[in-house]
């Protein structure tokens, strides 16, 4: 995918994903689940994802947060869902490196590239990236259980 | 005379800028920006006299001593206690620990009753859960009345003569109503119970005396009142500080001790400043009182109000603004953008420059008062302009635009 949003349809994609999340719902008990949150920003979320045979299923989420932080949970459970946990893991460092201004594959990213500039406001990094750490650390978690 | 160009001037941090605007300081409430004067006091003890406290024969040292004291007793003054009856803390946070496992251990009770209010600060809850865990004591609440204050009334309604101790918020960080001191500790004593006043919020904006307010004790931060970070003072009547344990116990707060376990303290307020304090911002600490004082809190109190007043009266005729606090007295205004989540919001001030903070501040008033998942703060002090509230009041309009921050 090519991947050329101008400022516009950044903006565009965020309140779509803002005013409405995709994949906002609580998975079962069969659903890897890891809450986020932190002392310094007000958003607390839950990240979900069924995992079978090094499968993403299904991603899902839910809690409160900011339009930086529901618009960017809301696009990784899109971006990652049904890929392997390989692709997710590529996926999620990707972007990150976006996210600390160093060179990344934007193609894997997708939408996601809309938060390229998260860092002209730093306080709000750690909303950006809240899903997608979520994601990280469920992947991680998997990998050593 | 109230000279605001001369007084911003002290302060470096006023000529600072932030995302290329000039940097609009409204988190007040969670520190306050440092006057030249007390930056050099403390550099001046690093420069030109550095030595322990209490501890050396040499002139230098003496002229620690004599610093570090005299610090203290601005202190007192400030808050009209005895020079003994106040003890250097790092800030209201170890306050409020050294009261709560204090009593906990010398005055506490299996079911005595600790009551406080459910909208304290994080930092006057936890400390009594932990004495209530020590001393098998219970935590019970002031429930707050519908604008989420804490009244007379309600107090009436709750205590009895098991609460032993009745620790509240002269101001409240959330909402920044204010308590009704004097009628509350008349309350609370006539039903035995000790008063701790959290004063975080109000020593720095107004005069708090504590003879006249009859606490037993009140605590607040250095940082939150011009002066460095790490310091703050905890003033008891002396004779509570007599009885009150020690949290903290090492040297030099010991006379005497022997390997039998004999000990012998030092009489208060030696007894609670163990290890090496932080000497340095406690001279800082002296240097903002005398600051305030050339001022004078009863003129900081009045221009404090007059900030108030104004922004409110302006942002009250904003549609996209809803206040949750405007009939409070203190400079904290607790707002929120409609439609925008606070977070977006403060965000959004950033971008232009502006310092406020959002936050779940207290998650009761807030579920329950403000029907909301979190709420900005702007809080003022007085050096803080009509100028800045104005173009304050300007970026507010563009709330819609908040994604704005993103694409500058
Ligand atoms: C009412 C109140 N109590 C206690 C504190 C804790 O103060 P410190 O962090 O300086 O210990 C604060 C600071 O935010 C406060 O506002």
């Amino acid at each position: 995918m090519p991947i050329l949003f101008n400022e516009m349809m950044m903006r565009e994609i965020i309140m779509d994903h803002y005013s409405h999340p995709r994949n906002r719902r609580e998975g079962d008990e069969t659903y890897k689940t890891i809450y986020m949150d932190s002392e310094s920003c007000v958003d607390k979320i839950y990240v979900q994802a069924k995992i079978e045979n090094d499968v993403l299923k299904d991603v899902c989420w839910h809690g409160v947060g900011c339009a930086i932080s529901t618009a960017s949970t809301s696009i990784m459970t899109e971006l990652l869902k049904n890929k392997t946990t390989k692709e997710a893991e590529y996926i999620i460092d990707n972007y990150f490196k976006m996210i600390r201004e160093e060179p990344y594959d934007s193609e894997c990213l997708d939408e996601a590239i809309v938060f390229m500039n998260t860092s002209k406001q730093a306080g709000r990094i750690k909303c950006a990236t809240i899903g997608f750490r979520g994601m990280d650390e469920i992947l991680k978690g998997d990998k050593n259980g | 005379m109230f000279d605001i160009e001369k007084i911003r001037n002290d302060f470096p941090m006023l000529k600072q800028t932030m995302q290329n605007h000039p940097l609009i300081y409204f988190d007040n409430g969670a520190t306050t920006l440092k006057p030249n004067q007390v930056i050099d006091a403390e550099m001046e003890y690093y420069k030109s006299y550095t030595a322990n406290a209490h501890r050396g024969d040499y002139d230098i040292a003496y002229k620690v001593d004599t610093e570090y004291e005299s610090a203290r007793k601005k202190i007192a003054k400030f808050i009209n206690a005895g020079d003994n009856e106040v003890v250097f803390t790092s800030g209201t946070s170890m306050g409020l620990n050294m009261i709560a496992h204090g009593l906990a251990y010398s005055y506490l009770h299996e079911g005595d009753i600790i009551l406080i209010s459910e909208a304290e600060h994080a930092s006057n809850v936890l400390p009594w859960f932990k004495a209530a865990e020590i001393a098998k004591a219970k935590i019970e609440y002031i429930p707050l009345d519908e604008k989420g204050r804490v009244t007379l009334e309600n107090l009436k309604k709750v205590i009895t003569p098991r609460c032993k101790v009745v620790a509240l918020a002269h101001i409240s960080n959330v909402l920044g109503y204010e308590i009704d001191v004097i009628n509350f500790s008349k309350i609370i004593h006539e039903n035995g119970g000790l008063f701790v006043l959290d004063g975080a919020q109000s020593v720095p904006h107004k005069k708090v005396d504590v003879k006249l307010l009859d606490v037993d004790f009140l605590v607040f931060s250095g940082h939150k009142m011009l002066g460095p970070t790490g310091i703050g003072a905890m003033y008891g009547k002396y004779d509570l500080l007599l009885k009150l344990d020690p949290l903290m116990t090492g040297g030099g707060m010991n006379t005497t001790f022997d390997m039998c376990g004999h000990i012998g303290y030092q009489y208060p307020p030696l007894k609670f400043e163990a290890g090496t304090q932080n000497i340095a911002g406690a001279i800082g600490f002296g240097a903002a009182i005398d600051y305030l004082n050339n001022i004078g809190m009863d003129i900081i109190e009045k221009r404090e109000a007059e900030l108030k007043e104004y922004a409110i009266n302006k942002m009250k005729d904003l549609d996209n603004i809803i206040i949750y606090n405007s009939d409070s007295t203190s400079s904290i205004i607790t707002f929120n953008f409609k439609d925008v989540f606070a977070q977006d919001g403060a965000t959004l001030l950033n971008s232009k420059g502006i310092a406020v903070r959002s936050g779940l501040h207290c998650a009761k008033i807030l579920v329950d008062f403000l029907k909301t998942d979190a709420t900005i703060r702007a809080s003022l002090y007085f050096y803080n302009t009509k100028e800045e509230i104005d173009y304050f009041v300007e970026q507010l309009k563009k709330g819609e635009d908040f994604l704005d921050a993103y694409f500058i």
